[in-house]
């Protein structure tokens, strides 16, 4: 039920990087997710506050953000939920530029991604066949299991490692190259591997499990960048790359 | 301020690094003592004369845990990127810190 | 080289994490297991020249940390207090020398 005499101190980040929190005082409604209480916000007390959303149905992962420090889809969190002490806190992504208020440069992210080609590259002879792919097959599963991904960045805000080592290309994009590597119609396996394997490469992450744990979509990139490694190390002791 | 800290692998990983650090600057001093042998075993036994001081025998109990952990953390680390991921992996972590204590408890039960 | 530099320093330090795992696991149990009631010099001088498998198995533990704890307090150093280049390397590199040397030695001594 809704006790409009229930207040909570949301503190949302204004600015850019060099900003300050401030603070807005908003009734506690059952059921309102930090979305809604974003849009509240923004239409009926300030409307020059900034925020990214698209779906509202937890498809797009275009309202990522930190909710009291952890990284999440505002649309898929009730306030009820989050809220600890009548109080919360609305915080840009971390790890990326801050373009105003809650909305962050996703540009950096998706360099990371093209770095790691993680982007599919059909093999060099037009299709004459089609690909016969059973559903028993292990690469398959190894890149169903990881396929689901629609590059929130919430993993890239959780790791500990994208955050200390800024070349890092980060659970995300190693995550969909890993599930490149298992797809049987790419044709770019070795040029893949010798771009998840330079600089800030799959050999940079530490096993933190933080994206492991964020993401909204239970995908393992700590299991993914795994794979990349065994495949690098693999690749390395043949000579190949 | 990073509030993502609140997973065991994430504390795992932690622990890894730092017992890593403690353990590779310990070295230099571990084989200093040792080669206190190049002047005679009664140079040694001096030494190690001091090191029957029962805070000393917590100390190395100590790095005797440290070692353990790091060990045990290095084979979970070792498996989940040389093995296929499966769920029993998660398990290594309490695996990794109970066999250190136990580790750590038998040093110090065998050296007092 | 360079391109593939961070993966070989990650492979070797694996790879030495590996041995390590052999090394430090008969390390421990021996150490554990000797430490009973104390030891003193001569009795530790005296086992260490028992045998000569005994100065080739440090030797090869000596090597295996010198790389595996110069690489770790490498990526330590960048990834902590953000140190990176040439002036790194020298000191990654000046590192192990020193855990060689000073390894070497400790054997040598425990050998006479």
């Amino acid at each position: 039920m809704d006790n409009p005499q229930q207040k909570i101190t949301v503190s949302i980040w204004r600015g850019k990087e060099d900003g300050a929190l401030e603070s807005f005082e908003t009734p506690l409604i059952e059921n309102q997710t930090i979305l809604d209480l974003l849009t509240n916000i923004q239409r009926k007390v300030d409307s020059s506050l900034s925020y990214r959303f698209a779906c509202r149905v937890g498809m797009c992962g275009s309202c990522a953000m930190r909710v009291n420090g952890k990284p999440r889809w505002t649309c898929r969190t009730l306030v009820s939920n989050v809220v600890t002490d009548g109080e919360l806190r609305l915080e840009p992504l971390a790890n990326l530029p801050v373009v105003k208020d809650l909305v962050v440069d996703m540009v950096p992210f998706f360099e990371k991604w093209q770095a790691a080609k993680g982007r599919f590259e059909p093999k060099d002879a037009g299709v004459q066949e089609f690909a016969p792919i059973r559903p028993d097959d292990k690469k398959r599963q190894k890149a169903d299991a990881a396929i689901e991904c629609i590059n929130c960045a919430v993993c890239y805000s959780a790791c500990d490692v994208v955050e200390s080592n800024p070349a890092f290309l980060g659970p995300a994009a190693l995550n969909r190259a890993w599930s490149l590597m298992n797809d049987e119609r790419d044709g770019s396996s070795l040029e893949r591997l010798t771009a998840v394997s330079g600089e800030g490469g799959c050999q940079s992450c530490h096993t933190n499990s933080q994206c492991v744990a964020r993401c909204p979509l239970q995908l393992n990139p700590t299991a993914s960048i795994a794979g990349l490694k065994k495949q690098v190390a693999l690749a390395m002791l043949k000579g190949a790359i | 301020m990073n509030r993502n800290r609140d997973t065991s692998a994430y504390w795992a990983s932690f622990v890894q690094r730092w017992s890593g650090v403690v353990l590779a600057l310990f070295l230099p001093a571990h084989f200093y003592v040792l080669s206190l042998s190049l002047q005679g075993a009664e140079v040694l036994e001096e030494f190690l004369h001091w090191t029957d001081m029962p805070v000393v025998k917590f100390a190395e109990a100590g790095l005797v845990v440290l070692l353990a952990v790091h060990l045990l953390g290095g084979a979970r680390i070792l498996t989940i990127e040389f093995f296929r991921w499966a769920k029993w992996h998660s398990n290594l972590i309490l695996l990794a810190g109970g066999g250190a204590l136990t580790c750590g408890l038998l040093f110090l039960l065998r050296a007092i | 080289m360079n391109q593939r530099l961070e993966v070989k320093l990650w492979l070797a330090h694996r790879l030495t994490g590996m041995a390590l795992g052999l090394f430090v696991t008969i390390h421990l149990i021996t150490m554990i297991i000797v430490i009973q009631g104390g030891i003193s010099a001569s009795e530790i001088m005296e086992r260490t020249s028992s045998n000569a498998l005994i100065p080739l198995f440090y030797g090869l533990f000596v090597i295996a940390s010198a790389v595996h704890g110069s690489i770790g307090l490498r990526t330590v150093a960048q990834e902590v207090l953000k140190w990176k280049g040439k002036s790194l390397d020298i000191l990654v590199v000046g590192f192990f020398l020193l855990l060689c040397c000073m390894g070497m030695a400790a054997i040598r001594g425990l050998m006479s």
